[in-house]
C-alpha cells in the first residue's frame, strides 16, 4: 500500500492500526515502522496499548482496522508465514512448569520441526548461553523468577526468529537478570534480528533501543531516539540536603557542564547529601502527554482524576 | 502450510501431555478416586436398600444386584472425572500463556487441543480399567462376550472423546483454573439424573421424562447391556448419536475459542 521504505529493509510495518473493546479504543490509529536489525521500544503506562500491539503483531489478536506486515507478510492474510519468522516472549513466562528446562526447549525444537540432532544442538547451546545447564534437568516449578524468564526467552530463540517481540521482558526481574537479558537482546540485534520491546522503564529503552515510541491513548505521542526524547523532557535536577536541615532542588538541563557549575557553587561543609535526579518515565509522560501515567507509584499519580484511571484501565 | 504438520505437532504435544501423566501419577489417582469413592459409597452404604428396590433381574439380589446395576454408571463417572481434570489442565495451559506461545508458532492449529484429548483418552482407558478392577474386586461379574467388550470399549472411548472436547472448550472458555474445575459440574451431576443409579420409572414423572430424554440414559443403558452381554437395541443408536452430535459441536466450539484466543 503506502509503504515508503523497501520491504526487505522494514521488519515491522504498522499502518493505521485500531482496536476497540466495546466503547474503549485501545489502539486508535497506530503507525509504526521498524527497520530490520534494530530495536524499537514502545514506552507507555499500563493500558496504553502496548500489549495489544504485540498481540496483534504476533497473530494472537485480530485488529479492527489497519495493516500490519511482519517481515513482509500480512498478519491478517498470511498469519502462518508471520509465525515462521517471529518469536514472542509475553509478559508472563510461558513455560511448562511440570517439565524440566531441557524438556521445555526440546518441545520447542520439535514444534519448530528441527531435525532431532539439530534440535539437540540448539537446545544444548541455548542452555549454556542462558546459564541453565545446571538446572536443565530440574522441573521448572523449582526455578526462580529470573531463571524462568531466561528459559522463556531461550524457548523463543529455539526457532531462530528474525523478528522478536518482547512484552515487558524485565518486569519483576532483579537488576542482574535484567542486565543479562539486555545482553541477549544486543546479541540478537548484532546478528541482524529485529526486536520490538515494550517497557515501562525509560532506562530500559535507553539501554537497548535505537528508537523509542511513546504510546498513550492508543497512538504514538512522541517518537525518536532515546536522547531526542530526553531532551524534550525537563526533569533533571540536583537535590541538595544541607547540614542545617534545609533542602534545595535545582533543575538543570541534564548536561555534565551544568552539573559541574552547580557543584562548584556548593560549600563542601554545608552539604549533607546530594542526589542527581534524572527524568523518568513519569516526567516523560507528564511532559509529552500532559498527564501522568499509571506506571508510577508516586502519590501524584494516585491523586489523578478518576477519568484518567478509567482511560488507563485497559 | 502447517496443516501438513497436524500429525507431527499433535504427536509432539501428546508426548508432553503423556509425560505429565507419567511424571505425576497423582493426577490419575485423583481422577480415579472420585468414581471409586462413589462406588464404595453406593454399594456399601446404599446398596442393600437400593438393591432390594430393583426389579428382580435373575440370580443376584440385594447389594450384589445393585453393584451390577451401577457399575456402568460408575465407569461413565470415571470418564467424566478424566474430562473434568482435562478442563483444568487446558485452563492451566491457557492461563499460564503456553497456549499463547503455541499460537504464535507455526504449529498446526488444532494440535495442542488434539494432544489434550488424546492424552485424556489414554487416561480414560487407564482409569476405567482401574475402576473396573475395583468393581470386580467387590464382586462385579460382567457377562459380556467379545462383542460386548468391544462395544463397551468403543462406547467408553467415544464418550471420552465427546466429553473431553466439551471440557477442552470449557477449559479455554473459563478464563481461570478455578472456574475450569467447576465448569464441568453438570457432567458429574447428569449421570445421577439418568438411569445410572436407579431405574427412571422410580422417579417422579417430570423428572423421569427428563431422565429418559437426556444423553446419559441411553449411554449408560447401552454400556450396561454390553457388559451384561445382551443387545442394547435402539439405545445404542441414541448413545452414538448423542456422542457424535456432541463431539462435532464441542470440537467446533473449541476450535473457535482457540482461534479467537483470550479476550484481551
Amino acid at each position: 500500500m503506502t509503504t515508503t521504505t523497501h520491504p526487505s529493509e522494514v521488519a515491522i510495518q504498522i499502518l493505521g492500526l485500531t482496536k476497540s473493546y466495546g466503547d474503549t479504543a485501545v489502539l486508535d490509529g497506530l503507525d509504526l515502522t521498524v527497520p530490520t536489525g534494530t530495536v524499537y521500544a514502545l514506552l507507555g503506562p499500563n493500558g496504553a496499548g502496548k500489549t495489544t500491539t504485540v498481540n496483534i503483531c504476533s497473530t494472537l489478536l485480530s485488529a479492527d482496522h489497519g495493516e500490519v506486515r511482519i517481515g513482509g507478510h500480512d498478519v491478517r492474510e498470511d498469519p502462518d508465514r508471520v509465525r515462521t519468522v517471529i518469536g514472542v516472549t509475553g509478559q508472563f513466562s510461558a513455560v511448562d512448569e511440570l517439565l524440566t528446562g531441557r524438556e521445555n526447549l526440546l518441545l520447542m525444537a520439535d514444534l519448530q520441526h528441527l531435525r532431532r540432532a539439530q534440535g539437540r544442538d540448539v537446545v544444548e547451546d541455548l542452555l549454556a548461553r542462558f546459564d541453565l545447564v545446571e538446572a536443565a534437568d530440574r522441573r521448572v516449578a523449582t526455578y526462580s523468577g529470573g531463571m524462568k524468564r531466561r528459559l522463556d526467552l531461550a524457548m523463543t530463540l529455539v526457532g531462530s526468529p528474525r523478528v522478536i517481540f518482547l512484552d515487558e521482558p524485565t518486569t519483576g526481574l532483579d537488576p542482574r537478570s535484567r542486565r543479562e537479558l539486555w545482553a541477549v537482546v544486543r546479541e540478537q540485534v548484532a546478528a541482524g534480528v529485529t526486536v520490538l520491546l515494550t517497557t515501562q522503564y525509560l532506562e530500559e529503552a535507553d539501554q537497548l533501543a535505537d528508537r523509542v515510541g511513546v504510546l498513550d491513548g492508543g497512538r504514538l505521542v512522541a517518537e525518536g531516539t532515546p536522547a531526542e526524547l530526553k531532551r524534550q523532557v525537563p526533569g533533571a535536577a540536583l537535590e541538595v540536603q544541607y547540614v542545617d536541615g534545609r533542602a534545595d532542588r535545582v533543575p538543570y538541563d541534564g548536561s555534565v557542564a551544568a552539573l559541574r557549575g552547580m557543584l562548584a557553587d556548593l560549600d563542601d561543609d554545608a552539604v549533607a547529601d546530594l542526589t542527581v535526579l534524572t527524568p523518568d518515565l513519569d516526567d516523560v509522560f507528564l511532559a509529552l502527554t500532559g498527564h501522568r501515567g499509571r506506571a508510577t507509584i508516586g502519590t501524584a499519580a494516585r491523586a489523578e482524576s478518576d477519568i484518567d484511571e478509567k482511560a488507563g484501565a485497559r | 502450510m502447517s496443516t501438513t504438520y497436524v500429525v507431527r505437532d499433535s504427536t509432539t504435544l501428546l508426548r508432553r501431555n503423556l509425560l505429565h501423566l507419567q511424571r505425576y501419577p497423582s493426577l490419575t489417582v485423583t481422577v480415579v478416586a472420585m468414581p471409586v469413592v462413589f462406588l464404595l459409597l453406593f454399594v456399601f452404604v446404599f446398596g442393600g436398600t437400593m438393591g432390594a428396590g430393583l426389579p428382580a433381574s435373575g440370580v443376584e439380589e440385594g447389594r450384589a444386584a445393585y453393584l451390577a446395576y451401577i457399575a456402568p454408571a460408575i465407569l461413565v463417572m470415571t470418564v467424566m472425572s478424566v474430562a473434568n481434570s482435562t478442563a483444568v489442565m487446558v485452563a492451566k495451559d491457557a492461563c499460564e500463556g503456553i497456549i499463547d506461545r503455541f499460537r504464535t508458532m507455526a504449529v498446526a492449529r488444532s494440535a495442542p487441543l488434539v494432544a489434550h484429548v488424546l492424552a485424556a483418552l489414554a487416561q480414560t482407558v487407564l482409569g476405567v480399567v482401574l475402576v473396573l478392577l475395583v468393581a470386580v474386586g467387590l464382586g462385579y461379574r460382567p457377562d459380556a462376550g467379545a462383542l460386548g467388550w468391544f462395544g463397551a470399549a468403543g462406547l467408553v472411548l467415544l464418550l471420552g472423546w465427546t466429553v473431553t472436547w466439551l471440557c477442552v472448550a470449557l477449559g479455554l472458555a473459563s478464563g481461570s483454573v478455578e472456574a475450569a474445575s467447576n465448569a464441568p459440574l453438570p457432567l458429574i451431576l447428569l449421570p445421577f439424573l439418568s438411569s445410572g443409579f436407579v431405574p427412571t420409572d422410580s422417579m417422579p414423572s417430570g423428572l423421569a421424562w427428563v431422565a429418559d430424554h437426556q444423553p446419559f440414559t441411553p449411554i449408560i443403558d447401552t454400556l450396561r447391556a454390553c457388559l451384561a452381554g445382551v443387545s442394547p437395541g435402539a439405545d445404542l443408536w441414541w448413545a452414538i448419536g448423542w456422542c457424535v452430535l456432541g463431539s462435532v459441536l464441542c470440537f467446533a466450539w473449541s476450535r473457535r475459542l482457540f482461534a479467537r484466543g483470550r479476550a484481551a
